[in-house]
């Protein structure tokens, strides 16, 4: 019963399947899918942390301190072009994202 | 021995659970939710694991500014998030094919994976035993990885910058705070001495001249 790597893997896996399944089933709500970015990001720190602590290797935790510090400046540079995307737009459909195509 | 065990199965379980909810839950707002109970039970795996900062900086950093930040950007938004859901069924056998696929893979990968014994011998930094997690990120992140540390910091700080940039706006209409008019200002410009004749008071074009 003893809870050893592949463990937690399996959990990032799953985790990162969702994040996925997260994108393609909300195509038209943009905030869902940065949720989903966050999700995978997340499965991506537990990988990290994962092989780190079982290796006795501190330098994953390292790597996944950086992943968050990039996940965060995501999330807010994301949403901050959502709120003006909405402010010049009226509306957060992904769809009618197509104004630049030439 | 049971008990790590246990509490293992009860944190994946609970944080696979609550992405499922993240990922299909009709509301934004309950989406948010669900992200931060994920996160929350995610940050009990990293306990378990034995990475009590980084469970610790996984609290404070997205419960307390990223699912924070989303609530807020949610609330703020006037959206009809119904309409948003619109294509929900209709995308969800190609999303589940997909992540199917996508599952079977990663499944196979971590189920056919072993650990090459060469692997222990090439460790950059092996986590002390005789030091607290904290202590031990601190003394490899100040040292061998200061310059990681530093550009995290930068990205940080272009990202406030970015956001700030990006979302403030001037409008013509309010006024604001210009130095080198309020510098240039003279007493004699902002005001003017009238001997008022005894009786008689200032004329109206008079008035008309200094209030301005």
């Amino acid at each position: 019963m003893t809870i050893g790597l592949g463990h937690y893997l399996a959990v990032a896996a799953v985790l990162f399947t969702l994040g996925i399944l997260g994108i393609f089933l909300n195509r038209k709500n943009i905030i869902v899918i940065l949720m989903s970015i966050e999700l995978i990001l997340l499965s991506v720190n537990i990988n990290l942390v994962a092989f780190s602590t079982f290796l006795g290797d501190i330098v994953g935790q390292v790597f996944a301190l950086l992943v968050l510090t990039v996940a965060a400046a995501e999330a807010a540079i994301g949403l901050a072009v959502l709120v003006v995307y909405f402010r010049n737009r009226g509306s957060i459909a992904v769809e009618d994202v197509n104004l630049m195509k030439g | 021995m049971i008990l790590p065990a246990l509490f293992f199965y009860l944190f994946a379980a609970v944080c696979v659970a609550s992405a499922v909810m993240v990922v299909v839950s009709r509301n934004p707002v309950h989406s948010v939710l669900y992200l931060i109970l994920a996160f929350v039970n995610a940050s009990g795996l990293f306990v378990l694991m034995g990475a009590e900062f980084l469970a610790m900086i996984l609290i404070v950093v997205y419960v307390g500014a990223v699912a924070v930040l989303f609530l807020f950007v949610i609330m703020m938004l006037d959206v009809d998030f119904s309409e948003l859901r619109e294509g929900f069924i209709e995308y969800l056998p190609v999303g589940l094919v997909i992540g199917g696929i996508f599952m079977f893979e990663l499944l196979l990968i971590v189920g056919a994976w072993v650990i090459n014994p060469a692997v222990t011998k090439t460790i950059t930094a092996a986590i002390p035993t005789n030091v607290s997690n904290t202590e031990a990120l601190g003394l490899v992140l100040y040292t061998k990885y200061i310059f990681y540390f530093q550009l995290a910091g930068l990205v940080l700080l272009v990202a406030m910058i970015g956001a700030i940039v990006l979302t403030l706006r001037h409008k013509a209409y309010i006024k604001r705070q210009d130095i080198t008019v309020q510098n240039a200002r003279t007493p004699e410009m902002a005001m003017a001495l009238r001997k008022v004749p005894t009786g008689q008071g200032l004329q109206d074009a008079d008035a008309a001249e200094w209030v301005q």
